[in-house]
């Protein structure tokens, strides 16, 4: 039998998948001493060419898509910041209008003004035998769609990744420190471009999860601030990747705690504030984990020039 | 040509050349997707300065909120604080003043319209208050805390439109329509031009005034170009500066919210048309001059007037407007690095 408390777990679990895509994407770009605030832009965009490429050619297509448009928003970001070191935040909160607009005109351009009822193919849950009959956690953790099975590897080889290759090692120097990663014979701005395009990538699959394996509709705007959820993420994570999947999993939790007070039958609790709860918890969060020494040295160093 | 008039005549054709890159933008990314951009650009004139009526109240009305919002914007963004949260501090001042407005609407005073005015500058300024106590006691990002405040506040006015702010009948989210003695007079017969207008061109000039003449405006410019040379300086206490200026730009925010409720909307609404956003556009083209914020928020009230009878009348999504918005920033920045790479 399946209970409120499994419905809720599942959909924490479900929920978190696309802000762990993101927040994991940004946990490098970070790394790299950039901070990406045009993710926003990225998930959105990834989401749009997402639903696009889906509903004409497949699913599978519909994610290469949603990478595909993450990557190029987030190559405009790469130039500005890394080769013309522009200011981060400014830029990226240009790329997020520039993309907020961008799927405002393309998605109305192919689907008319009115938007009708849109349908994409979504993937399904794929349930594990065994695993998935765990009580509590196993539909929770193994009763999901592929895409989050694929963070179960994602997570462990990103950790090994940082702390046990040369590569990873030459993302954190130029984090840290960009003078003593150049006397290591490290080029600082193609690693930082490289660490800034592989955010780009999982945003845009961020943005493709939340319409082929969720929503299965796109909506004007959906990312709905989850871009700048998955930043708080990164710090509540401590720039690692497991804690950036611990991170994710409780605003997930957040987000769907609006399904089990449903299912329990609290109503006359107004529904936006479970709506507002994940931006609160953003404030609370941040509040208790940022300032302390954990982050990048070097992290978005680039002062802002205008005026 | 000597430097004051040098100094009157630099931020017109600073406007000139912007609104003649934005003309080109604008025809660029028409013919990028598709439109026929000479009916595209005609309606859109039409919507913009087609009409006495257009100007004043499509053009200008549009323009008050986008002038405080960028006002606010530019002071944060002066004193180095990236406040992108304009938008939910326009909304915590709409909800205080319609909230205000309720209470009192049964006793009508001349004191009234003030305070109903007062309550959308104080709500701005708590609203930015947060984000500024959590920068200062907690070292949270003002940009990541700003955005997460503008949800917020989006779904408070969610809330209070459905509840405790609904009009009698329940049936629409809105709140009940101001008393006519709540609404802001008309600033030219026969427009929807609202006496807000004064209040964005005094506090302008006000605030440029301010930033330029004054000890406090200086203390505040040097907060922003350095602050540690400001604290080294020993003179300057960078968290109370930091503080007051994200005090007052909230405030600001604020007012352009209860403007909005009072001299246009004269209800609470759940949607917001995002001032606030465009707001930064308005604040980084002028170059974070109060004088100039007034130039950029009368081309961006004219763009968005404009894009909406380019929706209307040529069937191009309003969202391009958007998109202008976002590729004159990055132009600005752009530009920006590349003069300062020469020096």
């Amino acid at each position: 039998m399946i209970t409120p408390l499994d419905d809720f777990l599942e959909a924490a679990v479900r929920t978190a998948t696309p802000l762990a895509l993101a927040a994991l994407g940004e946990c490098v770009t970070e790394r790299g001493g950039v901070i990406n605030i045009g993710l926003e832009g990225a998930i959105v965009c990834g989401a749009l060419a997402a639903t696009i490429v889906a509903g004409t050619v497949g699913v599978a297509a519909g994610f290469a898509a949603g990478a595909a448009a993450g990557l190029l928003i987030t190559l405009i970001f790469a130039i500005f910041t890394v080769y013309l070191r522009a200011d981060q935040i400014i830029t990226g909160t240009a790329i997020t209008l520039l993309s907020l607009g961008l799927t405002g005109l393309v998605y109305k351009s192919f689907y008319g003004t009115t938007g009708v009822g849109l349908t994409i193919p979504t993937i399904g849950a794929v349930e594990i035998p065994l695993l998935s009959r765990i009580p509590v956690i196993g539909r929770a953790l193994f009763a999901q769609p592929v895409i989050t099975y694929a963070l179960y590897v994602l997570v462990p080889l990103m950790a090994w990744w940082f702390m046990r290759t040369h590569s990873g090692l030459a993302l954190r120097a130029v984090g840290e420190s960009p003078d003593a990663a150049v006397a290591a014979g490290v080029r600082p701005r193609r690693v930082q471009a490289l660490a800034v395009l592989f955010g780009g990538v999982m945003a845009g699959l961020a943005g493709s999860t939340l319409v082929l394996a969720q929503s299965g509709t796109f909506v004007e705007n959906m990312s709905a601030g989850k871009g700048f959820i998955a930043i708080a993420i990164v710090v509540l994570g401590r720039w690692t990747p497991f804690g950036v999947a611990g991170a994710a999993l409780l605003f997930g939790g957040a987000s769907a705690l609006q399904y089990l007070f449903q299912s329990l039958g609290w109503n006359e609790v107004p529904y936006q504030l479970f709506l507002a709860l994940p931006y609160v918890l953003t404030l609370v969060v941040l509040a208790r984990a940022s300032g302390r020494a954990a982050a990048p040295a070097a992290l978005a160093r680039r002062k802002l020039t205008l005026g | 040509m000597n430097a004051s008039a040098r100094r009157l005549t630099a931020p017109l054709l600073r406007l000139a050349v912007l609104v003649a890159v934005t003309l080109v933008v604008l025809v660029a990314l028409l013919v990028a997707s598709g439109f026929d951009a000479s009916t595209a650009l005609q309606a859109m004139a039409r919507g913009a300065f087609g009409s006495w009526y257009a100007i004043t109240s499509a053009t200008l009305v549009r323009a008050v909120p986008l002038a405080l919002t960028g006002l606010a914007v530019a002071i944060a963004f002066r004193a180095g604080l990236l406040n992108i949260g304009a938008e939910g501090q326009l909304l915590a001042g709409a909800a205080a003043a319609t909230a205000t407005a309720s209470l009192f609407g049964a006793t009508p005073s001349a004191l009234l319209l003030p305070l109903v005015l007062l309550a959308g500058v104080a709500s701005g300024a708590c609203w930015a208050g947060i984000a500024s106590w959590l920068r200062q006691r907690f070292g949270v990002l003002e940009v990541i805390s700003t955005i997460m405040l503008n949800f917020v506040a989006l779904y408070v006015v969610g809330w209070l439109v459905r509840g405790p702010l609904q009009e009698p009948s329940k049936f629409y989210p809105q709140s009940m329509p101001l008393a006519k003695t709540l609404q802001l007079p008309a600033l030219l017969e026969g427009t929807r031009l609202h006496v807000g207008a004064l209040f964005a061109v005094t506090l302008a000039g006000a605030a440029w005034w301010w930033l330029r003449e004054t000890a406090g405006g200086f203390r505040l410019r040097a907060v922003g170009m350095n602050p540690s040379a400001a604290a080294t300086s020993g003179r300057i206490d960078v968290a109370r500066v930091s503080m007051y200026a994200f005090l007052a730009s909230g405030a600001l925010a604020g007012l352009a919210g209860a403007v909005e409720v009072t001299g246009v909307t004269y209800a609470l609404y759940d949607h917001s048309p995002g001032y606030g956003y465009t707001a930064i556009a308005v604040a980084l083209l002028a170059r974070l001059n109060p004088i100039g914020v007034l130039g950029t928020a009368v081309l961006f009230g004219a763009l968005q007037a404009g894009g909406n009878a380019m929706q209307r009348d040529a069937g191009v999504p309003v969202a391009l407007v958007n998109m202008v918005e976002a590729v004159l920033i990055l132009l600005v920045i752009a530009g920006d690095r590349w003069r300062g790479s020469a020096r």
